[in-house]
């Protein structure tokens, strides 16, 4: 996949460059890279949202996707059990129930959007992802701008979630210890133009991760990337 | 309370007032409550009310229909702007009157000419407001419901309508005004009935009385239209944002 700005000066950059893997059916693949490399170009061209690119995408045809976007983007006209529903009108009532549970979002069912915290947003948006029950899960840096304590919480459940709904997804993040808790496989991306410049599987299951499994991927992604101050912004 | 203690205040100035023009310049309040008690016993009031009401719901209708549709195209696609922009520039500083004149030259005496002039006056306004809003439009939540395929119909339903709402509203707020002013000369033009019928009979008999009669009574019907229909959608519109005062 390949991926080319127009400066304004007319000359064409390229910002992704032989960007190319294979997600297995189920597979959680986790895209660690610093801000500004071009992650969530590379998502907006899976999403179908930028045609404007070369190479090619396969699986593609009458796929459901799910998405969560960097901001929560819920009709704020909406209640949060109205925002799932639109776009998930097959969902049934016990799985919605079940989905709000998990996420913590069961008492704020018919709550609109401007009544949530930022962290209750991001919940509505995962649920929404996931009612459509999608054959893709895209999850565009579903935590950024978020405390640790909550990012880890939420975390959790998105664990748990991929783990009780198995769905191939695409995670991108630029911090490491999110993609090591969540992913099966890990893609590292650097340079410019961006290519995956090394590819990571994690053997142990999600919910099996210890401490020192965690900080032994670390160890592992530094080892291959230079990754800027984990916390800033 | 404060509404009422004005609107006593009001009719407290009037009285005044007409004490000293005098009855043929400005007649009292009393005289033209009795003047439209006259015209209702009669039937005479609610014949021209419900003749001049049609064609302001129907003329409002078209426009807002219309305008809108043109409105969203406009703001969505930039050929569209380019090419409507110059027309509605003209639209906009056309004279309501040159419009009605040349909609009854071309058209001939009738209901569809008159309603038509209306529309068309009203018609670029809402363009406006509506090309506003729909620059405005929130191109994530555009990319979401295309993530999520959501069918065309719905989103436009669920994802853009919800936001062009307080551009609309705002439209129909100045446009019912508008459309009412612009129907009455229309009848007073050329139609043979209508409140604007009416004043302009009165107005040939110098009959101040009856011209109040008729304006009051309809500025009554439109603010009972305000008030049970406007307004509650209005809130209806708005539930969902917070509340601030």
């Amino acid at each position: 996949m390949q991926k080319s700005f127009s400066r304004p000066s007319g000359e064409s950059v390229d910002v992704i460059r032989d960007v190319g893997f294979t997600l297995r059916h189920g597979e959680v693949g986790g895209f660690i890279g610093p801000s500004g490399c071009g992650k969530t170009t590379m998502l907006r061209i899976i999403a179908g949202l930028d045609r404007n690119y070369r190479g090619s995408i396969s699986g593609g045809a009458g796929r459901r996707l799910g998405m969560v976007f960097q901001e929560p983007r819920l009709l704020p006209w909406r209640t949060v059990e109205d925002n799932v529903r639109l776009v998930a009108p097959q969902v049934s009532e016990i799985e919605l129930s079940a989905l709000l549970e998990v996420l913590e979002l069961a008492p704020h069912r018919s709550h609109y959007p401007g009544e949530l915290s930022l962290g209750l947003a991001r919940r509505a948006a995962l649920a929404r992802a996931f009612a459509v029950d999608p054959d893709l899960l895209i999850l565009d840096e579903p935590f950024v701008s978020m405390d640790d304590a909550l990012a880890a919480r939420l975390r959790d459940e998105l664990a748990l979630l991929v783990d009780r709904h198995p769905v191939t997804t695409l995670l991108v993040t630029h911090d490491v210890e999110e993609a090591a808790r969540l992913a099966d496989r890990l893609f590292l991306l650097a340079g410019r133009p961006t290519r995956i410049v090394a590819e990571l599987t994690i053997p142990e299951p999600r919910n099996a991760r210890s401490a020192e499994v965690i900080a032994s991927i670390r160890s592992a992604v530094a080892r291959r990337i230079a990754m800027p101050d984990q916390h800033a912004p | 309370m404060v509404r009422l203690a004005s609107l006593v205040l009001f009719v407290g100035i009037w009285f005044v007032a007409a004490l000293l023009a005098g009855d043929r310049m400005l007649p009292g309040p009393a005289a033209v409550l009795a003047n439209v008690l006259g015209e209702a016993a009669s039937g005479a009031l609610f014949v021209n009310l419900a003749a001049t009401l049609a064609r302001v719901l129907l003329a409002f209708g078209l426009a807002m229909v219309a305008g809108t549709a043109l409105g969203l195209l406009m703001g969505r696609i930039t050929l569209a702007d380019r090419l409507g922009d110059p027309w509605l520039v003209v639209l906009l500083n056309l004279p309501a009157l040159v419009v009605i004149v040349l909609a009854y030259i071309w058209g001939g005496l009738t209901e569809v000419a008159g309603i038509a002039a209306v529309a068309v006056n009203k018609l670029p306004n809402t363009i406006v407001m509506v090309r506003e809003g729909a620059r405005a439009l929130d191109p994530g939540l555009d990319e979401m419901a295309r993530v999520f395929a959501m069918p065309r119909w719905k989103a436009f339903r669920h994802v853009v309508l919800p936001q062009l709402a307080p551009y609309i509203a705002a439209a129909g707020r100045s446009g019912l005004s508008l459309v009412w002013k612009i129907v009455l000369v229309v009848e007073f033009l050329g139609r043979p009935n209508g409140v604007g019928f009416e004043i302009g009979i009165a107005f040939q008999l110098f009959d101040v009385t009856r011209i109040l009669a008729y304006a009051l009574a309809f500025v009554a019907v439109m603010l009972v239209i305000e008030t049970l229909l406007v307004q509650p959608l209005e809130r209806h519109a708005a539930r969902w944002r917070i509340r601030t005062a």
